[in-house]
Formats: C-alpha cells, sequence, structure tokens
C-alpha cells in the first residue's frame, strides 16, 4: 500500500499491490490504521490494478478504506479494478454487521456474589423434584396409559444385570481382595505391639463387612455404572431419542431409567457380598504370610468376632446406595442439553454427586445403627 | 447454463481443480467405487448426483482422506497430498472448504467462534479483524448479527447449514464441498442458498463440488452434473448431456415428474425443448 499525490494537487491516490489474501492481509494493516486516519483534501483514488489475489479479507479492508474516506467528506473512486475485485467490493457492506448490544446494565456485586448461590439452591431443589420424578416414574412403568399393565421387559433388565453386575465382578473381587490385604496387613503390624496379633480377624471382619465392603463397591458402581448410564441417557437426549419414546406414547422414564435401577438394586448387593468374600480371603492370605494364623484359626475366630447383625447391617445398605446412584445418575442424564461439552459435565456431575451421596448415606447409617445398638 | 451449447469445446483448457484417477474405494469384500475419474475445473459450480447408497458420500470422503482408498491417485489443486511434504499439505488444507450435512458445527462453542476456530488456526490477523470478518461471513450466509453469539444446539436446521457455510468458507478456500446444502431448507430459503453460492463463485473464483439431490440447484446454479451409478461416474456434463443420455435411472431422475415441474417453471424450458 503506497500513497501519491494526484497530479494536479487535489487529492491523493492510494495504491493496493500484491496479494491481497487473508493469509498475508495481516502485514498491510498498521499501514491502512494510518491511512484511515489520515486527514487530507480533495479526492481519494484507490488504485487496485496491482492486486494479484484478493478475497474476502482484503476486499473487506479496501472497503473498510473506503467508508473511512467517505466519512471526511472525500470523493473516493476505486480504479483499475478487475471486474471480480469491482463485485466483490460491491457486495461488501459499508459497515461491519454490528454485533447485538449486550443486554443491559451489568449486575451489581450484590448480585454477583448471591446469584450463584441463589442458582445452586434452586438447582439443588430441581434435583430433588427430578429425583422424586425420576423415582415415582419408574414405579409407574413403562406404560403411561392405563389399564396397559407395566410393561416392564425381563430382558431388558437381565440384559442390564449383565452390563453392570456380571461384567463388574472380576474388578470389584480383585479390588476387595486388595483392600482387605491392606486392612490386615496395617492391622497386624500395629496390634503385634500389644500382642493381640489375632484381634486383626475382628478388625478386618466387622470393618469390611459392615462399611467397607458395601462403600467400595458402591463407589465402584457409581464410576463405572452410573457414569453409563448418565451417558447413555444423556445422548439419547441430544439425539431426541427420549422425545421419540415421549412421543410414540411410552414413559421414558420407565423404559429407559426403571431397568437400570431394578439391575442395580439386584447387583449392588450381589456384588458386596462378592466383595466381602474376596476381602476376607485376601485378610486370610495376608495374616497367613505375615503372622503366621492359619486358616483354621483365622475362620474359628471370624466365627467369633461377626455375626448375622454384621453382615446385614452393611448389606441393608446396598440397595439404598444402588437406587441413590441410579436416580443421581439418570437426573444427570436428562439434564444434558445440546452439546458434547455438557454431556462430559453432567458425567462427571453425575459420578461426583452419586459418589457423595453414597458417602453421606453411609454416615446416616452409621449414626443409626449406633443408636439402635445394631 | 446459457452458453452451456459451447462450452465444451472449452473445457479442456481450463484448469483442473479436482482430479480423481482409478480410485477404488470398497469395505471388505464389498466394493463402492470401482476405477473411478472425475475432473472438477476452476470456477465452475459441479453437482452431483446418484441414487441412495450409491457411494457419493464415500467419494467426498475418500476425496477429504477421510475414507481410505485401495488404489487410485488423487490431485487437489495440483498437489497430490499423498506425495506432499508438511508445508504443501497446510497449504492444501486452508484451500479446501466443506460443509457436512449435518453441518458438523462444535456443539462446544458460539457460531462466531465455530467460525473464527480455522482463521485462528492459520491466519496472523488481531482479533478485532477476525470478529469483523466473522460477522461479514455471518451476513453473506444470511444469518442475523445476533446468531453469532448462540449455540449450534439454539439453532434451526437451516441455520446450522448456513453457519456450517460461514465456517466452511472462513478461510475463503479454492474448492468447496457442499453435502446436500439445500436438503431442510425450505424453497425461499434454499434458492436463496443457490443464490448466494453462485454469487460467491463469481465474486471469489470459488470451484464447487456439491453433492444435491436438489433438481433446483442442479437446473439453476450447476454449470455441469455428474451422476454416480455402477461404481463409477456414469455421465459428466451439462444439463443438455443428462437428458440425452440413455440410462433408465438418468432418464427418471431428470425427466420425472418433480424434474418436470422445475423445469417447466423456470427459464429452462427452453432447454428442455431444445433437447426433446
Amino acid at each position: 500500500m503506497a500513497s501519491q499525490q494526484l497530479p494536479g494537487g487535489d487529492g491523493e491516490r492510494l495504491i493496493a499491490r500484491g496479494d491481497w489474501r487473508n493469509h498475508s492481509v495481516g502485514k498491510v494493516l498498521p499501514t491502512l490504521v494510518e491511512l484511515e486516519g489520515a486527514a487530507g483534501k480533495g479526492r481519494v483514488e484507490i488504485d487496485v490494478s496491482a492486486v494479484q489475489a484478493i478475497d474476502t479479507a482484503g476486499g473487506w479492508l479496501i472497503r473498510k478504506l473506503i467508508t473511512a474516506k467517505q466519512a471526511q467528506g472525500r470523493e473516493v473512486a476505486l480504479v483499475g479494478a478487475a471486474a471480480n475485485i469491482d463485485e466483490l467490493i460491491a457486495v461488501l457492506p459499508e459497515k461491519a454487521p454490528a454485533p447485538p448490544a449486550s443486554s443491559g446494565p451489568g449486575a451489581s456485586l450484590f448480585e454477583r456474589a448471591f446469584a450463584p448461590l441463589g442458582r445452586m439452591v434452586s438447582e439443588t431443589a430441581g434435583d430433588m423434584v427430578a429425583a422424586m420424578h425420576i423415582l415415582g416414574s419408574a414405579v409407574r412403568g413403562a406404560q403411561m396409559k392405563l389399564g396397559r399393565g407395566g410393561g416392564v421387559s425381563p430382558a431388558s433388565v437381565v440384559n442390564q444385570i449383565d452390563h453392570m453386575g456380571v461384567r463388574a465382578v472380576p474388578i470389584v473381587a480383585l479390588m476387595s481382595f486388595l483392600i482387605g490385604a491392606i486392612i490386615a496387613q496395617q492391622g497386624a503390624f500395629q496390634l503385634r505391639y500389644f500382642g493381640a496379633e489375632i484381634f486383626v480377624v475382628d478388625l478386618v471382619g466387622i470393618l469390611q463387612l459392615r462399611e467397607v465392603g458395601v462403600l467400595l463397591t458402591a463407589i465402584m458402581i457409581a464410576g463405572r455404572s452410573g457414569s453409563a448410564i448418565t451417558a447413555e441417557i444423556g445422548s439419547m437426549k441430544m439425539r431426541e431419542e427420549i422425545d421419540a419414546l415421549t412421543v410414540i406414547g411410552l414413559n421414558p422414564v420407565g423404559v429407559l431409567i426403571f431397568p437400570r435401577l431394578v439391575a442395580l438394586t439386584i447387583i449392588l448387593p450381589l456384588l458386596t457380598i462378592i466383595s466381602n468374600f474376596a476381602a476376607l480371603y485376601g485378610a486370610a492370605v495376608v495374616t497367613l504370610t505375615y503372622s503366621g494364623i492359619t486358616f483354621d484359626t483365622f475362620l474359628s475366630r471370624l466365627h467369633e468376632a461377626i455375626d448375622h447383625t454384621s453382615v446385614a447391617s452393611g448389606m441393608i445398605k446396598a440397595p439404598f446406595m444402588a437406587l441413590a446412584i441410579g436416580i443421581v445418575a439418570a437426573v444427570e442424564g436428562m439434564k444434558v442439553g445440546g452439546s458434547a461439552e455438557s454431556l462430559g459435565q453432567h458425567v462427571t456431575a453425575s459420578v461426583v454427586k452419586s459418589i457423595f451421596a453414597v458417602i453421606v448415606m453411609d454416615a446416616f447409617f452409621a449414626i443409626f445403627y449406633s443408636a439402635i445398638d445394631f | 447454463m446459457q452458453e452451456s451449447a459451447n462450452k465444451t469445446p472449452q473445457r479442456e483448457k481450463r484448469q483442473v481443480v479436482l482430479s480423481v484417477r482409478d480410485v477404488t474405494v470398497g469395505f471388505g469384500s464389498n466394493i463402492v467405487l470401482d476405477n473411478l475419474n472425475l475432473d472438477i475445473y476452476r470456477g465452475e459450480i459441479l453437482g452431483f448426483v446418484g441414487a441412495s447408497g450409491t457411494g457419493k458420500s464415500v467419494l467426498m470422503r475418500t476425496v477429504l482422506r477421510l475414507l481410505p482408498r485401495r488404489s487410485g491417485k488423487i490431485e487437489i489443486l495440483g498437489t497430490d497430498y499423498d506425495s506432499a511434504d508438511d508445508a504443501q499439505r497446510m497449504e492444501l488444507d486452508t484451500r479446501l472448504g466443506v460443509l457436512f450435512q449435518h453441518g458438523a458445527l462444535f456443539s462446544s462453542l458460539t457460531v462466531k467462534e465455530n467460525i473464527q476456530l480455522p482463521m485462528r488456526e492459520y491466519l496472523d490477523l488481531p482479533q478485532s479483524l477476525m470478529d469483523e470478518l466473522a460477522y461479514l461471513k455471518i451476513e453473506m450466509v444470511g444469518l442475523a448479527p445476533d446468531a453469532a453469539d448462540k449455540y449450534p444446539s439454539e439453532l434451526s436446521g437451516g441455520m446450522i447449514k448456513r453457519a456450517a457455510l460461514a465456517r466452511a468458507l472462513a478461510l475463503d478456500p479454492d474448492l468447496v464441498f457442499l453435502d446436500e446444502p439445500t436438503s431442510g431448507l425450505d424453497p425461499i430459503g434454499a434458492a436463496e442458498f443457490d443464490m448466494l453460492i453462485a454469487r460467491l463463485r463469481d465474486t471469489l473464483g470459488l470451484t464447487v463440488y456439491m453433492v444435491t439431490h436438489d433438481l433446483d440447484s442442479l437446473f439453476s446454479v450447476c454449470d455441469r452434473i455428474a451422476v454416480l451409478g455402477q461404481k463409477r461416474v456414469l455421465v459428466e456434463g451439462t444439463l443438455d448431456d443428462m437428458f440425452a443420455f440413455d440410462d433408465p435411472w438418468v432418464q427418471a431422475y431428470f425427466r420425472g415428474k418433480r424434474a418436470r415441474s422445475v423445469v417447466t417453471t423456470e427459464e429452462d424450458a427452453a432447454q428442455l425443448q431444445k433437447s426433446d
């Protein structure tokens, strides 16, 4: 871009040359800003005959230059333009289409401080209502019309049990074996100082059966199956499959969520049993290795240490935790919006919230059991 | 269209923008395209038609290197991607624009951010100019400026098409691939879309490869039409060539009831009579 006086002194000629395409126009930007701001008198001729190539970016810059010069009240002419440049500049608007004005004045400090809190509270309330809705519709069944029965297909429940339960057995068993072994090892080393090494069996037995077994299994299932439920339902929501079910006359909660809830409440207690056996086996192996307690001694000590209440107090928690995981996952799945990002956010939220719910529930059960001396 | 009769001899002299030579594509034992040849010349709008399932999308995806091919050679803008070095490949990437059938807008970015994504990646421009260019593209494709800050999930089907076209045009490419650009648009919107593409071709020197089933588009803006069938390009040429070509599918397509109603309502009626 160069500027020269017009012969006769009644104006100036701006000459553009070279490649005016988007990857190279960045170079002339400073010059252009200078030229747009420069004051002058008389007519302005913009000579584009030496422009080799041009696209919208280049055309737009020339268009802006013309507008700027016209705004100074000067006559502007485009000279030497090939037909395509002429046409390109003619179709471009005089000024950039205005971005929509931001709506209203900015929020006050008070609003900015408390709006997120209020939003959180109302969202939590909404979540509770949604959870109740899901629980209610799940009980109501797949059909929304009267007289058509519950309509829950056993095949789908069995399929979910296979996905969420049977395929989780190896990982739950392995995890519990290791946890049992670790608790036993740490317990044995500490109790050795008091000469009470044999009581490690009581420690592992009670801790695993009452608390750790069901808690860790539930956390594992929340991470493994809760996320899967949210992702499945969320992506179905994104592709309007949920809407399609509603239009066909089926209750999406009954069709999609109820079988998953049923499957979860069946598999979590069963997986807890597997977990307990695996953990006790891990503890037995470790106590044999480190403390020389034989399997026979381990079992007879275990028999004295625990009774059916230890087993029952752990197992009672499992179905409640399963329901919590399923409902949280379903609520989050139903909240997924249109974007892939929102799917990711809700899957994350589903796992975090269901693990949190499981731990809170466990705490309340502990308080409850101690209050009733169970 | 009007000078289509005398266009044919000139064609040989024009620059080939996309050349597909003996390309074979298959999945397992199923051969979809068999030794297919196709040329697209600079500045033309090529309409690509074919029955469903004949491999129109497969061909487009193969040309865009989204699908592997068994054999053959594809040259885009004179460059063979397979033998090109990194600099040539980058250059080539900036000179292609693609409008996918369902838009393929990034769902977590606004329309403006979608358009600016290729700009940010390849251009060294200040944010203010990129904003202006994004708004310019948004206006060019016929969207209101307030669509710029919306997310794709908040747009209607037609608006998604337009926003996706704006993103395809973000870098002012030389060659644009449009996969069914007017499907899902109302007839007026579709006609505007066609005019928009023709105008962009005239002003920016765009070359357009358009997969379409919209007979209006084929009759009004396409310079040349190619028909895919029997695993190869059955026939390519002007509308006259289509009318003259002796194949049951091509005849049914271009002489069917729907085609006839389009032809007779437009100035192309004269053309139909000429070919009859």
